[in-house]
């Protein structure tokens, strides 16, 4: 049996770990809150963006042009958004284990990472990193979007890349964060909800100027903007992602601290039996 | 008064704007349009200028830069990467892009069409932002 100096030392450790989980739980939750708020009030721009072009595509039919087809390259660009800071339960594994466990070819890929513990996790697992925007996703710009957006689009428009995926944690609730891999390009779009639209406007979109300029020129706002959207969401299930991890860490180490409590107050018991029945039998040796 | 019609700017951000309006005016990249209830379907690119808003009581202006606008019979939506109202818009900091700009435009590195462009496109943005913010 451990001395109680021993245990006592231990538990007084599992405190101090409990103390700063239990901080950060709160500090998390308070960042969540803002991070919320900021995802939701990203989503009108997004949604709308999305049912433009939705209704665009559908409504222009068969349009050929180089953004609606795949490259001729077999490769394959992923943008991996995860945070910068770990303890935050599975968050960003999960995402590495979405681009690894894919039916992506290892030397097809090139990643953009934002966020470093992503970043970490692709190189050691021998991705080709191609760029890094780490900083971006400490509070996201929609710059940093646009930075991101261009890069990419720059190298699929040179035909290096054939497609262009995003992959991220979507928020569904605080406590609910699914990892979901999309595809931003070429763009694929689910024509049931726009096709219903355009047959309901029953009207000719005009464009000004061409169709192809517009689209030329809309599409890559589309990106920009599912980008910008994916990296708010990601904040916020990174900050729900550490606020459950801390809470489970905080009831973990309470749950220790109660068995180590119980174990040190035995001890304690019976160091005084003992203690006792030395003097009993000390004094019966002397009378 | 004209009838009235539904419109919405929206940034990355935040619903810029929802209202309605008789009548708005914008500067899209084929030159400065209005548009009234029932206009044909349309959707153009928006270059950097003015946005009038003609609500019942006055009118509104705000600075609007890129994006695009889809005019639809009814109601107008108009997305946009920036837009701003005169009370938002930071004076100095225009000026000052407004400097680089022009430098950039006058100086020797023009080899660059693209750079030339960029220029350009910042130089009139902060144009914009500094008549916007006189009145």
């Amino acid at each position: 049996m451990a001395t109680m100096r021993e245990i006592k030392r231990r538990k007084s450790s599992i405190q101090s770990t409990q103390q700063i989980t239990k901080a950060m739980k709160v500090v998390s939750s308070a960042k969540l809150q803002k991070a919320k708020y900021k995802a939701e009030s990203t989503k009108a721009y997004f949604n709308y963006m999305y049912e433009t072009v939705s209704s665009m595509l559908a409504k222009s039919g068969t349009i050929d042009h180089p953004y609606l087809k795949a490259g001729q390259s077999e490769k394959k660009a992923v943008i991996a958004i995860t945070s910068n800071r770990g303890l935050a339960g599975g968050y960003n594994s999960n995402i590495v284990k979405l681009i690894t466990g894919g039916d992506f070819k290892k030397e097809d890929v090139s990643v953009y990472t934002i966020g470093r513990k992503g970043r970490e996790g692709l190189t050691a697992k021998g991705y080709e990193i191609a760029g890094d925007y780490s900083d971006a996703i400490e509070a996201p710009l929609y710059q940093d979007a646009v930075d991101v957006g261009q890069a990419v689009l720059d190298r699929f428009a040179a035909g290096e890349i054939g497609e262009i995926y995003l992959a991220y944690t979507v928020f569904k609730n605080t406590v609910v964060h699914i990892p979901k891999l999309i595809k931003l390009l070429p763009v694929e779009i689910e024509i049931g909800e726009g096709a219903e639209k355009a047959v309901d406007d029953k009207v000719l979109m005009n464009y000004e100027p061409s169709e192809e300029e517009a689209l030329d020129a809309i599409i890559p706002k589309y990106i920009y903007s599912l980008i910008y959207g994916a990296m708010n969401e990601a904040v916020a299930s990174e900050n729900g992602a550490r606020m459950q991890a801390m809470d489970n860490a905080t009831s973990n180490a309470e749950a220790m601290i109660d068995s180590l409590s119980l174990l040190y107050n035995r001890a304690r018991q019976s160091s005084i039996t003992q203690e006792l029945t030395e003097i009993i039998a000390g004094a019966d040796a002397v009378g | 008064m004209a009838d009235m019609f539904k419109v919405k700017v929206i940034t990355p951000d935040r619903v810029f704007y929802e209202g309605d309006v008789s009548m708005v005016e914008l500067k899209t990249t084929e030159g400065d349009i209005g548009v009234y209830r029932n206009h044909i379907p349309l959707t153009c690119i928006i270059a950097p200028g003015v946005l009038n808003l003609y609500e019942a009581d006055g009118v509104k202006k705000a600075a609007l830069h890129t994006g695009f606008v889809e005019i639809l019979q009814e109601e107008v939506t108009i997305l946009a990467e920036v837009a701003e109202w005169p009370e938002e818009i930071d004076r100095n900091r225009a000026e000052e892009a407004r400097i680089r700009a022009e430098r950039r435009l006058s100086g020797k590195g023009r080899e660059g069409s693209i750079d030339v462009a960029r220029a350009e496109l910042a130089l009139n943005k902060a144009l914009l932002r500094l008549k916007l913010s006189q009145k």
